[in-house]
């Protein structure tokens, strides 16, 4: 057939595509604006809701980028345009052709210093999830700034999620369970610190999360209804947080040694204007639209552009390998009617 | 004397009109508190009245506001006010100077030249006059032909909107119109026949007219015209008109001290009155002009409170950032009005604050109060202190934990009681403190303090303080190169006036650039408001994107601010522009040698941690 396709992002989604597409015959690039492969999963250390290292679904995701699917890291596609039959795709200077386009660029993690009453940025010991994985990966624990080991951590839930002062009024799915998984894995890792988090729901929808969920609660996580309100810092670096425990219906404040801000799924910087060349337009959250939010889930509506993973939407692994799969199925429909 | 049945309309409308107006006036006055009365004949016979009388004819008659914002606006108002003025002060002294019997009626010198067509027994005086009064007719008819092409196309007269108007507004205004094409039709028919008029009423007359039967147009123009004039009369108390006798008083009276108390009152109804619905107030309200909502600005607000109660949107849906009141020719106290009646509607709960105990805090010579916005931004709070801290200031945090709201945010919904509890907990707080300078990041709290609190000690806002250490040298600062643009907060400059101090603050330490027109007095609100419950976050951001787009300019590196609601409204709205408090730029630009008051901070943390 020898026709192709290119995939402007290489983390799961558009890793678990290039595989399928390649089987599939078609002669796949991946363009890949960073210098790894594997989007925010391969800097993530365990995945809910088993606590698997991330690495292993990403080892496997890559173990296929052998020539076909191909990959190019550090490369940035600034445009995409249509030109006849065809795509031509612009990396600063270096033009490529496709007959088929897979947008899956992912998400960015909301700014958390926009939240500026959490104090990020302003205070040493408010980190956000991303960060608390990273520790994980190096340590094995938390740690505060000053090397101490915290004995009490708050962990935000909906920071850039359902928040419509900050204009991100949708839910970003993965923070609640991401939330519990680290929750527990703060109690596994410090045995006597008193761990809370403080949520506004609890929207643990996938298979095992009720579980994990539960195990938290066994373990001794406290989980308090209410929204932070604000944060500030006291001696040596401890924070003084005030919420409203909404159940009880009682402001309350507390001393901590660690706050872990939950942040949201942003769309990612520069997507929209990418989709702008193909006369595609963001939809109302500033994420990739659809063609069809039941049927045709990966198209969009332009022909020969699809779309998979969490570019159109807060979205976890599970979904994001899926996605890829069905794109790829759509992209092979697509490409055999040409 | 002379008499013609044809002025029977006017002089029914006249006489209506002139009883309304005293009898109006002399129940206002009377229905005044008794302190209000006690100031008003106190200060009768002073320099105050001189002022008002001066304020009255350039208000009333030069409309010297609205020819500020547009010079075409001004002329229409102006010619309308006071070329028909002068046509009634000039048709009294020419009838006066014409031999006449002893009783002269008020419709005589109205209708003169229907009476006498032979004008020679004016002598020397008969070119002037005639002259005079074609000229100012003249005036009088452009006005009303830029009113009537204002209706249909506003934006000549500088106004993207106008007024929508009520029935008895649209008959009185038509009457209105009718009353000068009516009078030039009545003059030039008599100018025609007894060439009685000059170069306008006779030209009309005798080179324009001169062909249809002026015989037979004679009478019915003049009483068209009486009728219109009539008719003119008996609906001014009812309609925007009566803004005319009312815009006097309310002059008068605000010169002698009488202002918008805590609740309606009788100077409200003067207020209500002296409104002419204008609508000025519509272009300036960004609820206007950036989510078109174009039906709540005051003049609809005022009218419905004028005639019955406005309802709950229409009272609530107003950001209280009082641009409608810098902007308002008439002067009207408007967003005071608001604010009085959100109070007709208060929810109070007694319970509500309840938990609002057992606070304290160290003495010092400074309090500091940050305030719950300032709580929401801590970047601001941090600089401040680290200016403090740098300056050497003797200051204790009185609010740093647990804040109590300053009661502003509940005053702007009408929640005077629920606010009065906060005043008094946050009185005790800041007297027992001993301070003898309140100083507060938030121009919304530093309002209240000033405005409702009677601290017996100054209350500064930061820009204030800040310039008072920078000027006596214990904080210095460094010059950078950046390029800053202000935004104005809505309750520092029109709430407090304080628009100098935060511009020298940040020009001694960036470039500051300004932009527009809309600085000062006149600077856009944020969208944040506290006032406005029921805009949406939506709708909050674009009204901040709007404003900082006007603010800022495509070299600007930082958008400084001077209030934590701002900042944080801006911030949420858009990341084309950092912004920052003038605190923070201060901050990052100070060239103080570190540490040196170190006892004091280890002195607070003890409390804290307590």
């Amino acid at each position: 057939m020898g026709k192709d396709v290119a995939i402007i992002g290489g983390g799961v989604a558009g890793l678990e595509a290039a595989n399928q597409l390649a089987t599939l015959g078609y002669n796949v690039t991946v363009f890949e604006r960073n210098a790894q492969p594997g989007g925010h999963a391969a800097k993530w250390d365990r995945l809910f809701p088993n606590q698997r290292h991330s690495h292993e679904v990403i080892d496997s995701l890559k173990s296929h980028l052998n020539g076909n699917p191909a990959i190019m890291l550090s490369t940035a596609i600034s445009t995409i345009s249509r030109n006849g039959q065809k795509f031509k795709l612009d990396a600063k200077g270096r033009a490529f052709e496709a007959d088929a386009i897979l947008i899956a660029t992912g998400f960015e993690l909301f700014p958390a210093e926009r939240k500026e009453e959490y104090g990020y940025g302003i205070y040493e010991n408010v980190i956000t999830s991303a960060e608390l994985e990273e520790m994980f990966a190096k340590n094995g624990k938390p740690t505060m700034k000053s090397g101490e080991t915290p004995k009490k951590i708050a962990f935000i839930h909906c920071v850039g999620s359902r928040d419509e002062k900050v204009n991100k009024p949708y839910c970003s799915k993965v923070c609640c369970v991401t939330a519990v998984k680290q929750a527990i894995e703060v109690k596994d890792s410090i045995p006597n610190a008193e761990v809370f988090n403080l949520y506004m729901d609890l929207r643990m929808f996938g298979p095992g999360y009720e579980d994990l969920y539960k195990e938290a609660q066994q373990k001794g996580v406290t989980f308090i209804r209410g929204r932070l309100s604000e944060a500030s810092e006291l001696d040596e670096g401890r924070l003084l947080i005030k919420t409203e425990d909404t159940l009880s219906s009682c402001p309350l404040k507390m001393s901590v040694d660690m706050v872990v801000l939950m942040v949201g799924m942003s769309p990612a910087i520069g997507t929209s204007e990418l989709i702008a060349g193909l006369g595609l337009h963001p939809n109302k959250d500033g994420f990739v639209d659809i063609a069809d939010q039941h049927l045709y889930p990966t198209n969009t509506t332009a022909e020969g552009v699809f779309v998979a993973g969490a570019c159109v939407g807060p979205n976890n692994i599970t979904d994001s390998v899926n996605a890829a799969r069905s794109a790829a199925i759509e992209i092979h429909q697509y490409l055999s009617k040409k | 004397m002379k008499y013609h049945p044809f002025v029977i309309p006017f002089s029914i409308g006249l006489a209506f009109v002139m009883l309304y107006i005293v009898g109006m006036w002399a129940y206002w006055i009377i229905r005044l508190s008794r302190r209000e009365q006690k100031i008003v004949w106190k200060r009768l016979f002073s320099f105050r009245t001189i002022a008002a009388i001066w304020e009255s004819m350039m208000e009333g008659l030069f409309h010297r506001k609205i020819f500020r914002k547009h010079a075409l606006l001004g002329y229409m108002h102006m010619s309308l006010a006071f070329g028909w003025f002068m046509l009634i002060v000039l048709g009294n002294f020419e009838s006066r100077l014409y031999p006449h019997s002893n009783i002269n009626p008020p419709y005589y010198p109205i209708f003169f030249e229907f009476f006498r067509h032979d004008l020679s027994p004016l002598r020397e005086y008969e070119e002037i006059f005639t002259f005079l009064m074609d000229f100012f007719l003249l005036l009088v008819i452009s006005g009303v032909m830029l009113a009537f092409f204002k209706r249909i196309k506003s934006r000549i007269l500088g106004m993207r909107r106008t007024t929508k108007h009520i029935r008895i507004d649209r008959i009185a205004l038509t009457s209105l119109w009718f009353i000068f094409p009516l009078r030039i039709l009545a003059e030039s028919v008599t100018a025609g026949l007894y060439n009685t008029g000059h170069f306008f009423t006779n030209f009309l007359g005798q080179n324009v007219i001169y062909n249809l039967p002026l015989d037979q147009l004679y009478y019915p123009a003049w009483w068209a015209y009486s009728i219109a004039l009539g008719l003119f009369f008996v609906t001014l108390p009812f309609s925007r008109y009566m803004h005319i006798p009312s815009e006097i008083l309310l002059i008068f009276l605000r010169k002698y001290g009488v202002k918008e108390k805590e609740h309606h009152s009788t100077f409200t109804k003067i207020e209500l009155n002296a409104c002419s619905r204008c609508g000025i107030c519509i272009d300036t309200c960004q609820l206007s002009t950036n989510l078109n909502i174009s039906n709540t600005q005051p003049a609809y607000f005022l009218r419905d409170l004028r005639y019955s109660q406005p309802n709950e949107q229409l009272r609530e849906t107003c950001m209280m950032c009082m641009r409608c009141v810098e902007a308002c020719p008439v002067g009207i106290e408007v967003v005071k009005i608001r604010e009085n009646e959100r109070k007709e509607h208060q929810l109070y709960s007694e319970n509500s604050y309840n938990y609002l105990n057992g606070y304290s805090y160290p003495k010092a010579k400074v309090a500091f109060f940050a305030g719950c916005m300032g709580h929401l931004t801590p970047s601001v709070i941090k600089s401040t202190l680290k200016l403090f801290e740098a300056a050497g200031v003797d200051y204790t945090f009185i609010d740093k934990d647990g804040s109590i709201c300053c009661g502003r945010p509940l005053q702007l919904g009408g929640q005077a009681i629920a606010a009065k509890q906060l005043i008094d907990k946050n009185n005790a707080l800041i007297h027992a403190t001993g301070a003898e300078l309140l100083v507060t990041t938030c121009p919304i709290c530093a309002r209240e303090f000033r405005h409702n609190y009677h601290l017996n000690i100054p209350v500064l806002h930061h820009s204030q303080y800040l310039l008072e250490l920078v000027n006596s040298n214990r904080l210095k600062l460094k010059k950078t190169d950046l390029n800053v643009a202000y935004h104005d907060p809505c309750e520092l400059s029109r709430g407090l006036s304080i628009t100098e101090e935060p511009r020298e603050l940040l020009s001694k330490t960036v470039n500051l650039v300004e932009s527009g027109k809309q600085i000062g007095k006149n600077s856009l609100c944020c969208g944040g408001s506290l006032g406005a419950t029921n805009i949406s976050a939506e709708q909050r951001r674009t009204i901040a994107v709007a404003t900082v787009n006007q603010i800022t300019q495509a070299d600007t590196n930082i958008l400084a601010t001077a209030c934590p609601l701002c900042k944080k409204t801006f911030c949420s709205a858009q990341d084309t522009v950092a912004i920052q408090d003038i605190a923070e730029i201060l901050a990052n630009n100070l060239a103080n040698i570190k540490n040196q008051n170190p006892t004091k901070k280890s002195a607070e943390r003890e409390v804290i941690t307590a």
